[in-house]
């Protein structure tokens, strides 16, 4: 199979909605068949990457916080970006800028740049094949 | 590149970039060399009725005061080149009346929307 260019959108912010979850697992199988991918992240989104996420223990479950694992999307992010390494395959994730000022959450994990929708455009242009996965 | 993009949750995030956020998106990428159209379905074909108000919201003595104006946004979509196209079917199950549709609007049926489509290269579904 030829290499191919992947390009998403999300705009769901961490855990509120299933398609991220469902993004990432889409990403992730792009990465694991050797593709090239590309992330904008729009809205809610931006939070995907942002550092300051923490888990936290579980009281209702009776877990503590290292029982919990409780997940965290900059982690997925992280995971992500060593498994596109081990693929060798390039792994690109850019958030609007614009969206992180309103929003706070500037101080994003290693691997993620700050951009704006030209960017997203450009990869757009130049992949084989781009999905925008909007909020409800 | 010509790509569609279309819109169906309505008034959603107006307060954000004090717009819609597609249609402002929309508008940065045909700034940016895209050829880009808008297709409205669903409520947010309400996007296209001229003279609409949301101005009004506060919270104790903050007052908003740059409301998001769709009609206005649209209309300098319409100048900047973009198409806008809204679902006749939509637009007449909501008692949209004709003549308060800000001029230039084009009215697809659903079922030319596979004709529609194929004018494009992508389509993104916001």
């Amino acid at each position: 199979m030829s290499k191919k260019t992947l390009t998403f959108l999300l705009m769901d912010a961490p855990f509120e909605q299933a398609r991220v979850t469902t993004a990432f697992r889409l990403i992730e199988d792009a990465l694991e068949k050797g593709h090239d991918v590309n992330v904008f992240t729009y809205e809610g989104g931006v939070s995907l990457s942002f550092t300051e996420q923490k888990p936290h223990p579980n009281a209702v479950h009776g877990r503590s916080v290292v029982e919990e694992e409780h997940p965290l999307p900059k982690d997925w992010i992280a995971f992500i970006q060593e498994k596109a390494k081990e693929k060798g395959c390039n792994f690109n994730w850019i958030n609007c800028g614009l969206c992180l000022d309103e929003r706070g959450v500037n101080d994003a994990i290693v691997g993620c740049e700050r951009g704006g929708p030209a960017d997203f455009l450009v990869w757009a242009k130049n992949s084989t094949s781009t999905l925008v996965i909007g909020t409800k | 590149m010509k790509a569609l993009q279309i819109i169906q949750s309505a008034y959603r995030c107006t307060v954000e970039e004090q717009d819609d956020p597609v249609v402002w998106f929309a508008q940065v990428l045909q700034n940016n060399g895209g050829e880009i159209d808008i297709l409205l379905k669903g409520n947010a074909v309400n996007y296209v009725i001229a003279g609409q108000d949301s101005s009004g919201l506060k919270f104790g003595k903050w007052q908003q005061n740059q409301p998001a104006k769709l009609d206005l946004d649209l209309t300098d979509c319409l100048k900047n080149g973009l198409g806008i196209y809204i679902i006749s079917e939509d637009a007449q199950d909501r008692g949209i009346p004709t003549d308060k549709i800000i001029a230039g609007i084009k009215t697809v049926s659903r079922k030319e929307l596979p004709a529609l489509f194929e004018e494009y290269e992508q389509v993104w579904h916001w």
